[in-house]
């Protein structure tokens, strides 16, 4: 599932994924993933299905953790309100699947529902950017979506609230979403509860890939220089405007598929999903993890919720005061995040490492400069 | 041409029939109004390729904002700017960039956390394919003497090394037309007299037309072709760089008020 992830010496191969713009660049770093990845592959066997059961979670979570780290740490757009993709796509796939609960059916709840969260993220994006909306203004705003989110699919108890089979449930809830499957007609997959485990794994891994990739490209640069300086960027003839709804659709999208395997996980999704705590995690995670490192936003993902998860297994109530005071902790230890400053200690520590793929001059005097 | 006006010598010659093609960039009438003060009041105004113009003028005079106005970073209230002779009044910066304008900022901006070479990608790859940015880098580099700061995170630079950085960064872009808000601001003498030299180089050997915002009437008078006063929001005088110091007038506003 995760071939691409390969092993080292394949230069040619690793090449599209590598760049300044990522940190983990050497034959190391990629054996360290994917050892990370056979590890994570091995949690059902290890531990057994129910591990399976409790990791898709965190794994679509790590999803939406990510589609943060990639429109903030790479184009300093602050979204507070990723959970409104995440949640909007999981609703969506509930209403079509309910109500088609076939292998083409549920094929096509997959694709509308991610259609849906990515429409309304283009949407969305495009009335802030194109409105002027900038820097904390997005922030608020998109947290102000997904708590409108909230209130209104709170209300929806009611039996008027229904369509077709499917009802909204109010704060009771969706239940009885299908699992996910992907076929046409009588041919193709129901995916079960190991299945799921893999196929989010799958989804987690080639979206991380598709994202190095796209941020190590010249599009990546675009966005790297819009997040330093926008003016300056725009009078480098880059549409930024147009950069940032890009950047903030593509966001959504990721945010929805995470949706989705989180809503086929749980075979139910309610209004909490838009909640201000669910709302809050992505921006912890990215900010413990370090939002300018995807994989770090995705361990700090893993790492947390499973941390959470674990507390509010033995029954007790400091899960949120946990997570806070790391927060705290991290934010004034190292603002930039735990990866950044990680990848600053590997950097010391091998000393020759060269964190650019850019041939560095050979200075002929570096002593001589002019400052 | 039957309709120009021969008796130009202190204001710019405007076509009425439209734009006048000889022009780089010309503006008629242009006029910005912000709330009850006008900025910019009814600017005519021309430069021709390889032409190294300053604007001069005292604090509020208005330049910033006639520079902002060119770049498309403010949309004029009235009036009318051309490039090479099309009408790029309603279009945005990022357009009007891809047209050959380049503009370098008052403080120096270059991407503080990005290396010198990567600096330099940003505008490179706007123009040229990405099996030529090293070469090109190193060109560039070589020119404005960074090659040796080539992998140097940009935030490290001394003052004067952002500013030449800046500037190649603006060439890197190719333009026809360069705005600089004071590029010698807060540089030593050793650096402003390099700025100079690169600055009529610019013009001289790239053909590149430069209107440069500058308050040292000293480096005004080493690099300069012509001078264009602004008072007021609107042209004062203009002229080459002898005539506009002579004048009594001029003395007057510019040493008079703030100096």
């Amino acid at each position: 599932m995760s071939v691409e992830s390969g092993d080292g010496p394949f230069a040619a191969l690793r090449r599209p994924f590598e760049g300044p713009n990522t940190m983990g660049n050497s034959p190391a770093f990629w054996l360290g993933l994917a050892v990370a990845v056979a590890v994570l592959a091995a949690m059902p066997v290890l531990f057994g299905l129910y591990a399976a059961e409790v990791g898709a979670v965190f794994l679509a979570y790590a999803l939406l953790g990510m589609s943060l780290a990639f429109i903030w740490g790479y184009c300093g757009i602050l979204s507070f309100g990723q959970v409104a993709f995440f949640g909007v796509a999981g609703y969506a796939f509930g209403i079509v699947a309910i109500n088609a609960a076939t292998l083409t059916g549920l094929t096509v709840a997959l694709l509308a529902a991610i259609a849906v969260s990515t429409v309304f993220a283009a949407a969305l994006g495009y009335f802030m950017f194109y409105g002027g909306v900038r820097d904390v203004y997005v922030t608020i705003l998109t947290l102000v979506v997904a708590l409108v989110l909230y209130t209104f699919m709170g209300q929806t108890a009611g039996g008027e609230w229904t369509i077709g089979d499917a009802r909204l449930g109010g704060f009771n809830g969706m239940s009885g979403v299908p699992d996910l499957a992907v076929g046409v007609g009588s041919t193709g997959v129901e995916i079960g509860l190991l299945g799921h485990y893999y196929v989010t794994l799958g989804a987690l891994v080639a979206t991380y890939l598709g994202l190095r990739a796209l941020v190590n490209s010249q599009f990546g640069y675009a966005m790297v220089a819009t997040r330093e300086d926008e003016d300056r960027t725009a009078m480098f003839g880059y549409d930024t405007t147009f950069i940032k709804l890009v950047v903030f659709t593509i966001g959504g999208a990721v945010a929805g598929l995470g949706g989705v395997l989180f809503t086929t996980q749980n075979n139910y999704v309610d209004p909490s999903v838009f909640g201000i705590t669910a709302a809050a995690l992505p921006v912890v995670w990215a900010s413990v993890g370090g939002r300018t490192s995807l994989l770090g936003t995705v361990g700090a993902a893993l790492a947390i919720q499973f941390v959470d998860y674990r507390l509010a297994l033995s029954g007790s109530e400091w899960a949120l005061v946990l997570i806070g005071s790391l927060l705290v902790f991290v934010v004034l230890l190292m603002p930039e995040g735990v990866a950044p400053r990680l990848h600053e200690y590997v950097l010391e520590y091998r000393e020759d490492a060269d964190p650019s793929p850019v041939p560095r001059e050979p200075p002929a005097a570096t002593e001589e400069v002019s400052d | 041409m039957a309709t120009s006006d021969p008796s130009v010598k202190t204001t710019p010659a405007v076509d009425e029939t439209g734009a006048d093609s000889s022009r780089i960039l010309q503006t008629r009438g242009l006029r910005k109004e912000f709330g009850g003060l006008t900025a910019t009041d009814d600017v005519d105004f021309a430069i021709e390729a390889g032409e190294l113009r300053c604007l001069i003028g005292p604090n509020g005079a208005g330049k910033s904002t006639f520079l902002n106005l060119l770049t498309g970073q403010l949309d004029p209230t009235a009036g009318e700017i051309y490039y090479n002779g099309a009408d790029i009044t309603g279009l945005p910066s990022h357009e009007r960039v891809g047209r050959g304008i380049s503009m370098k900022f008052q403080v120096p901006s270059v991407y503080e956390g990005l290396t010198v070479a990567q600096n330099l990608r940003i505008p490179l790859q706007q123009v040229v394919e990405p099996d030529a940015f090293d070469a090109r880098t190193r060109e560039i580099l070589e020119r404005f003497d960074l090659l040796e700061q080539w992998g140097t995170v940009a935030g490290e630079l001394s003052h004067g090394q952002q500013q030449r950085l800046e500037i190649g960064m603006a060439m890197a872009m190719e333009p026809k037309l360069m705005l600089l808000d004071e590029p010698v601001a807060g540089l030593s003498i050793e650096e402003t007299a390099d700025i100079a030299e690169l600055l009529r180089e610019i013009a001289d050997d790239d053909g590149v037309a430069l209107i440069v915002i500058e308050h040292d009437i000293d480096f005004v008078e080493t690099i300069a072709d012509r001078v264009t006063v602004l008072d007021g929001g609107s042209i004062f005088r203009e002229g080459p760089i002898e005539e506009i110091k002579a004048d009594p007038e001029v003395k007057r506003i510019y040493l008079g008020e703030d100096h």
